[in-house]
């Protein structure tokens, strides 16, 4: 009872990055409150989960294990979420902000009437005081808000559960011990759903494996809406080919149509802490800022002196993309051995 | 067959474009800096809409919006574009509502609404970026959802097709009426204002807009129902005012930051050829790249 949650996303078996990154930061809330890690898997043959995520300081994992149930449709995740949770009356639920963390969570916290907090950057253990009454051990749910502008921290000081999502890579993904183990619990999935949980019927699906990798890459060349248009955006795939690194983009960029969606990088795309970042054309906006500021060295390549990545970069080159990225390709293929 | 289709939008202010100004020396956001705009994925959530009313004549679209009086504007908006009509939910008890409690008042406002078929939303709101209205309406009213559509892309008797577009790939999923959806700004852009809407609507305006500037006034105003926006408060849709606004809402908001970040001290080059080689000589000797 009282234990802190979280709902694991599993794609063809395997559990996804977010859920296991979500894991360890339980592992540390759950320690600092005294309480238990407690997973959720709901999907089908879902045999190797427990290998999976007890690795991560899972105590206890609930198998909910059904042909209907992958691939994830609202529903029925839904309702079984509900009643375990009525059940267990966890004190904070964590999953992914994904598709799937964006769909369901809501749905869940309306079912429960318990606050839910979208997109979370950290998430802290704190006390709270509120009409002279003082609330212990809450979770703060920090997240950017008003297109990243502000940063908010949120509090639900009397519902329960305390649910928050959080993107992925926002948080770091680490093995707490490899022999740790923890019990599994397999629930009859009858007792949870309902005919009609099943009125929506996935007809044809396409799910690839990621293709970029921008998350993991030691070096990421980014471009944004200074490169001027989608031709000259190659420039950034040439400079990342070059260097061996991955391809970015701010959120200007990607509205533009200059890079694809997943690409994106900042609080409503991904976070990345690469050796380096190689920025061009990006004026800076906050929100790009707080994907990348944790890179260990920054190039900044922007026409404007005053931009305000510059603020934030090692190196600050200040000059025309289209001048710049073709002679540091060039410098580079010289010197490199 | 006709189909009775409610789209929720929000006027929002433009995050998109924030500017200097927009902050407060003392950290908070100046909303009277920023452009106040139909939120970007209602719109392609309302060209779904028209396009079903297109495909089936007699459908009706209606909008529903929550908040100040000022939000009439997007109403106008939806009518210009094609849209039938618009109810907007005002009421100072809705102030400070989080997800929850506007989810809880609007569904309150669908109620009264009545019978439907359809409910379209955008994904997200860009001022919070939340994306939970639209699911947590779906659940308050015991309806299915489908979320991230591209596109419907049929309705058959009660049953329809969406293609839902996702992170890393496409669902296509069948459901059956009635449904919420909420769609992605991957959706194709809503259609321009029309030229003759505009003229039959500009003078649409809710009761107080009329009560508070009746110089612009149309001789026809009164006897032209369509003219009529509806404005509704809390009493009107039999909201519990206990579950509305601040008081309605799990969520408190602790503290509010602005964004400062850490500046360093950096190195500034030109784009000359000799500057840019010692840089990537400097980093291929400390084993940054290379």
């Amino acid at each position: 009872m009282n234990n802190l949650y979280v709902y694991l996303e599993i794609e063809n078996g395997k559990v996804e990055d977010v859920s296991l990154e979500l894991l360890t930061k339980g592992r540390k809330l759950a320690d600092e409150l005294h309480c238990q890690l407690e997973a959720v898997a709901i999907g089908y043959q879902l045999h190797s989960v427990g290998e999976q995520v007890f690795p991560y300081g899972a105590d206890v994992l609930h198998i909910f294990d059904d042909k209907r149930l992958y691939p994830y449709t609202s529903l029925p995740h839904t309702s079984i979420l509900v009643k375990l949770f009525q059940s267990e009356k966890p004190q904070i639920a964590l999953m992914g902000a994904t598709s799937i963390g964006r769909d369901l969570g809501p749905r869940v916290s309306s079912a429960l009437c318990s606050g839910l907090t979208a997109d979370c950057t950290a998430l802290e253990i704190g006390d709270h005081e509120e009409k002279e009454k003082t609330y212990t051990n809450l979770l703060y749910q920090i997240r950017p808000a008003f297109g990243g502008n502000i940063v908010a921290t949120i509090v639900n000081p009397n519902n329960r559960p305390q649910m928050a999502t959080v993107r992925e890579g926002v948080m770091k993904k680490e093995i707490l011990n490899l022999g740790y183990k923890g019990k599994t619990v397999t629930h009859d999935v009858n007792q949870y759903v309902s005919d009609t949980d099943f009125v929506i019927s996935i007809i044809d699906r396409h799910i690839e494996s990621s293709k970029v990798n921008i998350k993991n890459a030691a070096i990421v060349v980014s471009g944004g809406y200074g490169m001027g248009s989608k031709e000259n955006f190659s420039l950034i795939y040439d400079l990342a080919n070059t260097l061996g690194g991955e391809v970015g983009a701010s959120r200007a960029a990607v509205d533009a149509g200059f890079a694809e969606h997943e690409r994106q990088i900042g609080q409503t795309g991904v976070t990345v802490r690469p050796k380096l970042y190689v920025a061009c054309g990006i004026s800076g906006q906050i929100q790009h800022i707080a994907g990348m500021q944790e890179s260990a060295i920054i190039i900044a390549v922007n026409n404007d002196p005053n931009a305000p990545i510059n603020a934030i970069a090692d190196y600050v080159i200040t000059g025309d993309v289209e001048t710049v990225i073709p002679k540091m390709i060039k410098y580079y293929k010289k010197n490199s051995k | 067959m006709s189909l009775r289709i409610i789209v929720l939008a929000k006027q929002v202010p433009d995050t998109r474009n924030v500017g200097k100004d927009a902050m407060k020396a003392d950290g908070t956001v100046n909303r009277s800096a920023l452009a106040a705009i139909f939120n970007p994925e209602d719109l392609n959530a309302l060209e779904q809409a028209l396009r079903l009313k297109d495909q089936f004549p007699g459908s009706t679209v209606t909008l529903l919006t929550m908040g100040p009086p000022r939000a009439a504007d997007i109403i106008r908006e939806g009518l210009f574009r094609g849209a039938d009509g618009g109810y907007l939910l005002t009421d100072r008890v809705f102030a400070g509502a989080d997800t929850l409690a506007t989810s809880y008042a609007l569904h309150k406002a669908i109620r009264k609404i009545g019978d439907f078929d359809l409910i379209i939303s955008g994904r997200q709101a860009i001022d919070g970026d939340t994306a939970q209205v639209g699911p947590q309406v779906a659940e308050k009213l015991n309806i299915p959802q489908i979320t991230y559509a591209e596109e419907i892309r049929s309705v058959e008797a009660s049953k329809i097709t969406v293609k839902r577009r996702l992170e890393r790939g496409i669902e296509i999923v069948e459901g059956r009426l009635p449904v919420l959806v909420t769609v992605n700004g991957s959706a194709p852009a809503c259609r321009p204002r029309n030229a003759k809407l505009i003229q039959k609507y500009k003078y649409a305006k809710t009761t107080s807009e009329r009560q508070a500037d009746d110089t612009v006034s149309f001789r026809g105003y009164d006897s032209s129902d369509y003219l009529h926006l509806k404005e509704w408060s809390a009493a009107d849709v039999n909201a519990d005012g206990k579950q509305c606004g601040l008081s309605g809402s799990p969520t408190k908001v602790k503290k509010i930051e602005s964004v400062v970040f850490q500046a360093k001290e950096s190195k500034t080059l030109d784009s000359s050829d000799s500057q840019i080689e010692t840089l990537i000589v400097e980093l291929i000797t400390n084993h940054t790249i290379g």
